[in-house]
């Protein structure tokens, strides 16, 4: 995906794509899964021996202090795998929070941890069906002393239950809306008053509902000040699409090479159905699809590092809107000229179909993106 | 002029208000929740329950004439109940045994297998499966290779078939077997019935990707059927299946059931207006939702003047083919629309084992499911690639 490749990145995608292609084969993908929801997965301490978890985080916090090209270099590789782990919610978007916000006391006990494979977390932003902006927090933190009592309830929260910090967003003042009156807060997973629906999602992930009573948390849980945690949940909401776009690239290749292997050996007709000039088109189409989302999520890759903002935030949107749609032609397509053997749980193209799908739902999709882009 | 006006003479607006007081009255709620959740995957005594009921008010088998035990509908009556049926979410009739078999038995059977066949499909207590499809034999049908040998009086069965839908709930198959390589593929094609319990043959479930169990692999080892078992002259089941498959691509437009679905969409916006804090988002789902109801809109007319245009619904020309490709690309954007407007509610796979989960559902949980699902209707019964060659052969003429 990336233009060129340093010697370090080579070694680095070369690590990634044995591990795809012999510990995650799509035969054994079934069984590394089922591990999955327990805290001492294998596949992560896996990830902290091979330095991945390590590698995007800062030197002065136990990382390897690797750019935003070292992350796009990994998620493609996870999505041409079908990697699924808690890395984009732990690696990505909470260790961003803390980068953007946290106290150094806060960064130097997390990072860390989450270099080594010892710490996980979770950010729990949304509260309702639909909803999609993170400005929509109805969730209250209201002051008791030196505590924060927080009382609300969130959904989808990615990995909530394997996560042993939550990362709960919160109102101290204002509506839902408002930019202004949020807080973020880390609060520990074993948290009194707080209660983890957790369920498997489509992708063979996890997530979780939190209900949150009266969780009282001291003033150093709070990320950053209080009331003005929307930009720090913004920040790390457009690492994770960022990196969420460079997955999709890479399983929509995989989806792509899938199926172009398999219409040369399909045979209908008398001849493989790569022969018609209609499959030919179409063949055609998804390629293109992938290059510009390529493209794309590039581009939005490379404005994590752009110190401006608003020029952040529009090339993020744009490429998960280009992505998104892209996901969607590719998946829906690629089952199509399968027919019916990409339907099933055996083949691999399903699968990839319904991360994409996933990929399209999380942190924000194609509308609320588009919206954005506009400033509106 | 609106071609649906012939639906609104006041005897069809009567028994359109009979048809559905009725469903409401009598669809157990249980099996009403899982069509409502999309599920194609019913469990057979959820069909047969309805079944029956249907049976016991004179309706079930609506396409069937009162001869062979059906209600005699006409075209009217009938597309108005299938409407009906579909938007008090009742489970689409038993398309294998009443919606193909039967018509075809009624068409190409003897006397004696019409005695045979028929009233264990009327009656609901006898399942049907098609065998059609093989690993080899998709959109190329007639390509099919799996072997029905003559010996003595029986036909000796060795092969697969792919695909197969219900198999695993159904009593009973018809299906396409090779009596004869020499000619054309198209030659040498045998329709036989075949009892699923026959020595020799086992049902294999194939799991989609999202985890439902709908369609089988059907192997065969030397599976002796009797020659009384075949529907018309040896080597010409091919005429049957194209009368058959005619009759299927008819039933697949789906318009009632997607604006059911779209139905439900609406009312989920409207519980929960998710877009509340969002008008700019409101307004791009208020135009989707829109364009998706003016596209029904057009099938739903294209539809009745396909299907009205002769007298008889059978005699719909290749041009149903469109019904086929339209209905089932605006169910998919339909499903998609609805998981999209979910948000995060639709990343969980939630569905539970009774399917009862309606609040789950009412949340957005399962709205994922059917989107997934429904990406079979744009591959099966005569692929939309396929459907699209016919219109060119069959009504372009290229």
């Amino acid at each position: 995906m990336l233009p060129t490749l340093t010697e370090e990145q080579r070694l680095l995608k070369d690590s990634l794509e044995r591990f795809r292609q012999q510990d995650y084969a799509f035969e054994k993908r079934k069984g590394q899964l089922a591990k999955l929801g327990a805290k001492d997965d294998p596949v992560w301490a896996q990830f902290a021996e091979l330095g991945w978890l390590a590698a995007t985080l800062p030197e002065e916090h136990g990382g390897l202090g690797g750019s935003h090209a070292d992350l796009a270099l990994l998620m493609e590789q996870f999505g041409r795998g079908l990697v699924t782990s808690p890395f984009v919610p732990t690696v990505v978007v909470g260790a961003t929070a803390f980068r953007l916000a946290g106290s150094g006391k806060q960064k130097s006990e997390i990072l860390p941890g989450i270099a080594e494979g010892r710490t996980k977390l979770a950010l729990a932003y949304l509260e309702a069906p639909g909803q999609l902006d993170p400005a929509i927090v109805a969730t209250r933190a209201r002051n008791d002393g030196d505590n924060f009592v927080i009382t609300g309830n969130k959904i989808a929260a990615l990995y909530a239950n394997v996560a042993d910090h939550l990362l709960v967003s919160a109102r101290v003042f204002g509506q839902p809306g408002d930019h202004q009156g949020i807080s973020l807060f880390v609060v520990p997973a074993h948290a009194k008053g707080l209660a983890i629906d957790a369920y498997r999602t489509h992708d063979d992930g996890w997530a979780g509902d939190l209900h949150l009573d009266q969780v009282h948390v001291p003033a150093e849980a709070l990320v950053g000040s209080a009331g003005s945690a929307h930009s720090t949940i913004e920040g790390a909401l457009d690492a994770g699409a960022a990196a969420l776009c460079a997955e999709a690239v890479g399983a929509m290749w995989s989806l792509h090479d899938l199926t172009l292997d398999y219409i040369k050996v399909r045979k209908q007709f008398g001849a493989t159905i790569s022969s018609f000039q209609a499959i030919q088109h179409r063949m055609v189409n998804m390629y293109m699809k992938c290059q510009l989302a390529q493209s794309m999520a590039l581009a939005g890759m490379a404005a994590l590092d752009s110190s401006d903002a608003t020029a952040r935030r529009r090339a993020v949107s744009a490429a998960k809107v280009q992505v998104g749609r892209a996901a969607r032609h590719v998946g829906e397509d690629a089952i199509q000229l399968h027919g019916g053997i990409a339907m099933t749980d055996e083949y691999a193209a399903g699968h990839y179909f319904k991360r994409l799908t996933m990929i399209r739902l999380m942190f924000g999709d194609e509308e609320y993106h588009l919206r954005r882009y506009l400033g509106r | 002029m609106d071609v649906r006006n012939r639906f609104e003479t006041p005897e069809m607006r009567a028994f359109r208000e009979e048809v559905r007081t009725f469903v409401r009255a009598n669809l157990p709620e249980d099996v009403r929740r899982k069509v409502a959740q999309e599920r194609m995957d019913l469990p057979r005594d959820d069909q047969q329950r309805w079944h029956k009921i249907l049976r016991a008010k004179g309706w079930a088998c609506p396409g069937w004439p009162k001869a062979h035990g059906g209600p005699g509908f006409t075209d009217d009556q009938r597309y108005v109940f299938e409407r009906e049926i579909a938007f008090g979410d009742a489970p689409r009739s038993m398309i294998y045994g009443e919606g193909m078999l039967g018509p075809t038995v009624m068409a190409y059977g003897t006397d004696e297998q019409k005695r045979q066949i028929l009233p264990g499909i009327l009656e609901g207590d006898v399942f049907w499966c098609q065998g059609f499809s093989e690993p080899n034999a998709g959109s190329d049908l007639a390509s099919l290779s799996c072997k029905a040998e003559r010996v003595g009086d029986h036909y000796v069965l060795n092969g697969s078939k792919m695909w197969t839908s219900e198999g695993h709930i159904a009593d009973w198959m018809f299906g396409l077997f090779r009596t004869d390589n020499s000619g054309r593929k198209q030659e040498g094609i045998t329709f036989l019935v075949l009892d699923l319990k026959s020595p020799g043959l086992t049902v294999r479930p194939i799991l989609l990707f999202e985890g439902t169990h709908e369609v089988n692999q059907v192997f065969f080892d030397n599976v002796r059927v009797p020659v009384a078992q075949r529907l018309g002259d040896e080597h010409k089941g091919w005429t049957i299946a194209k009368y058959l498959l005619s009759l299927e691509r008819f039933g697949t437009a789906e318009v009632s059931r997607s604006l059911a679905s779209l139905g439900r969409l609406k009312a989920f916006l409207k519980d929960h207006d998710p877009f509340r804090h969002a008008p700019h988002q409101k307004d791009a789902i208020e135009r989707r939702v829109a364009e998706l109801e003016m596209e029904l809109d057009a099938l739903e007319i294209t539809e009745v003047r396909f299907l009205f245009k002769h007298d008889g619904a059978n005699e719909v020309g290749p041009e149903a083919s469109m019904l086929k490709v339209r209905g089932t690309e605006i169910q998919g954007d339909i499903f998609e629309l609805t998981m999209m407007c979910a948000g995060g509610a639709a990343l969980g796979a939630r569905r539970d084992e009774t399917g009862t989960n309606i609040e789950a559902t009412r949340r957005g949980q399962d709205s994922a499911l059917p989107y997934f699902n429904f990406r079979k209707t744009l591959i099966y019964a005569g692929s939309n690639e396929i459907q699209r060659n016919i219109i060119a052969k069959a009504v372009l003429g290229l």
